[in-house]
């Protein structure tokens, strides 16, 4: 340490670093958000439990639950990091379409998942690329360069393959199938465990390392985080590029489960991504949310999802719910900001 | 053997599109030597800092550190020449933690590439007790900085600049917004920068504050260089003369 700092001490003896106890209370208020939301999901589940006993406690379920919640998941993880750094992409929807195009046009002729499943993570890159570029090169808002690139996208991929869908039921017994949406000891769904893998992977880039802690800053405060030498542009190109990059290996995932591809794979993942996002306690304006929260937060909507169609209710209450999850979470975030304050 | 000047700038200008924030202007920071800046709003004051530390790049002109010819000045080469600054802005970001703030574009890693968290933690709290004087165990490594008062705000700044082995220091209006108390601290801590044979470029508009620290001082006006003046040869009144003729005229005569 040099010398001058311990001028500043003005000669005064050096105390102990106060080592805090644990205290309940401390960590309490540390973990508010994340509590409250493994309270929601407990709270959530015992309602369905009650509601339709049948159903939420028999183990089909939960299977099911398995296989169709990391489709979000796997796309709510990144736009995390994306709306922390102050950033918005609402193209990933057509995202998950454009790389399965890409996936397509290489499996029809060659035969190959492997390659076809590298062609659509290349083509989720290079929409993330367009879409980071439009934001950094060009300097649109990325809430409205990304409603232009999801119809840009999307209709792309509908003029590519002329509307129609692809089947993939060719893809079946390969190896890459088995490991992407294969099963494990029969029952479990892999996806389950891409989607934990992608929360781990998304934890760490954003708490371990410097761009994750550069994703923070630039979304916080970006004059400070510029005055101090963080290269702003290049943290943003690559929150756009991861999001391209799993929203592709998501649309993977979501067309191989059901062996086949349809060109508006995507359009039902934009609620349900964003509405995972903002119940996990991310802020809207940048600057704080956690991977947690989000991971929690997209198994709280999955169960919703499952629940609402087990105790009754018809598809059209999802739409109503997630939108009003997604308004309420909001507004809780900025209420409670406004009264730390 | 050592260079003569720590920072030279020769005929740099700058220009923000129709505007030109500085024109032609030289300013020198000698080895040891603590400079004050002066001027009025918009007299460049802050585009001449912002050149210094790399934020902006001048549009035209030469700029040395070292007797070194610096092309293109960037922050982070900036940091890795020694220059540090204490922005007014203060550069943090508030909702994030202290640690996250000491640290923030130089994150230290492990040897794997990962951040070193834990490290950063210890440093901090290592660096609140003896430098920042917080004691309080309200206040920890995990605090965020938005529940911070101006003159710890002011600490976290100063303190960040230092731990970095700063050579250079550059202190922006950091007087602003601070109490009596708290304005004393910094200018004994200014003084201790020259102590440790370390050079300072001090902007303020209190020209009090200026000429009780500084070796010499340099009066901005428009963009150009009005005049400068050693402390030592000319007295506080005579100076403030000066820069109400400066304001008024435009020049020192």
């Amino acid at each position: 340490m040099s010398s001058e700092i311990k001028e500043l001490s003005d000669g005064d003896e050096i105390p102990k670093p106060p080592k805090e106890p644990f205290k309940m209370k401390n960590f309490v208020r540390k973990n508010v958000t994340q509590l409250g939301m493994i309270f929601v999901f407990f709270g959530i589940w015992l309602f369905f439990i009650l509601a339709a006993p049948k159903t939420f406690l028999s183990p089909q379920i939960y299977y099911a639950f398995m296989s169709t919640t990391p489709l979000f998941a796997i796309m709510a993880l990144p736009l995390t990091m994306v709306i922390i750094a102050g950033e918005m992409d609402l193209s990933f929807s057509s995202i998950m379409a454009i790389g399965m195009v890409a996936f397509v046009f290489i499996f029809e002729p060659t035969g190959n998942v492997g390659l076809a499943v590298i062609a659509a993570l290349a083509a989720g890159i290079a929409a993330g690329i367009m879409n980071g570029g439009l934001v950094v090169g060009i300097g649109i808002p990325s809430l409205v360069a990304t409603i232009g690139t999801q119809f840009f996208l999307r209709g792309l991929a509908l003029v590519l393959l002329d509307g129609k869908g692809a089947t993939l039921v060719a893809t079946k017994e390969t190896f890459v199938y088995q490991i992407l949406v294969g099963k494990t000891i029969g029952k479990i769904p892999n996806q389950f465990w891409w989607s934990i893998a992608v929360a781990i992977l998304c934890w760490i880039i954003l708490n371990r390392t410097r761009l994750g802690a550069h994703i923070y800053l630039i979304g916080d405060n970006e004059k400070s985080a510029r005055l101090m030498g963080v290269n702003v542009n290049r943290t943003r190109m690559a929150v756009f590029i991861m999001m391209g990059f799993a929203s592709a290996l998501a649309g993977v995932l979501a067309s191989l489960q059901v062996s086949f591809f349809w060109p508006s794979l995507g359009e039902g993942y934009l609620l349900s991504t964003l509405a995972s996002v903002f119940l996990g306690g991310t802020s809207v304006f940048g600057g704080t949310g956690t991977i947690l929260g989000t991971f929690l937060g997209s198994y709280i909507i999955g169960a919703i999802n499952a629940g609402i169609v087990a105790i009754g209710l018809t598809g059209f209450w999802t739409e109503l719910i997630y939108g009003f999850i997604i308004v309420a979470s909001v507004s809780m975030h900025v209420i409670l900001q406004r009264r730390i304050k | 053997m050592e260079p003569t000047y720590r920072i030279e700038l020769y005929d740099v200008c700058k220009n923000f599109g129709e505007v030109q924030s500085l024109s032609n202007v030289d300013f020198k920071l000698g080895q040891n030597e603590v400079v004050g800046l002066l001027g009025d709003n918009g007299a460049g004051k802050s585009t001449l800092i912002k050149i210094l530390t790399g934020y902006h790049q001048p549009s035209s002109g030469e700029l040395f550190v070292d007797g070194k010819k610096i092309e293109s000045l960037t922050v982070p080469l900036a940091r890795s020449l020694g220059i540090e600054t204490v922005y007014q802005e203060r550069a943090l970001a508030e909702q994030q933690t202290l640690w996250r703030n000491i640290f923030l574009g130089r994150e230290l890693r492990t040897p794997y590439g990962l951040l070193d968290v834990k490290r950063m933690k210890t440093e901090t709290s290592n660096l609140m007790i003896k430098s920042m004087g917080f004691t309080s165990s309200a206040v920890s490594p995990e605090s965020t900085i938005e529940t911070f008062s101006g003159g710890e705000k002011q600490g976290v700044a100063i303190v960040r600049a230092l731990y970095f082995d700063a050579e250079i220091i550059i202190l922006d209006e950091p007087t602003m917004g601070l109490s009596l108390k708290e304005t004393r601290k910094l200018l004994d801590f200014v003084r201790h920068i020259k102590d440790a044979g370390k050079s300072a470029v001090f902007i303020d508009h209190n020209i009090f504050h200026v000429y009780s620290v500084a070796d010499r001082v340099v009066v901005l006006d428009r963009g150009k260089v009005a005049g400068e003046f050693r402390t030592s040869d000319i007295t506080l009144d005579d100076l403030m003369e000066k820069m109400y003729l400066v304001a008024e005229t435009g020049s020192l005569d």
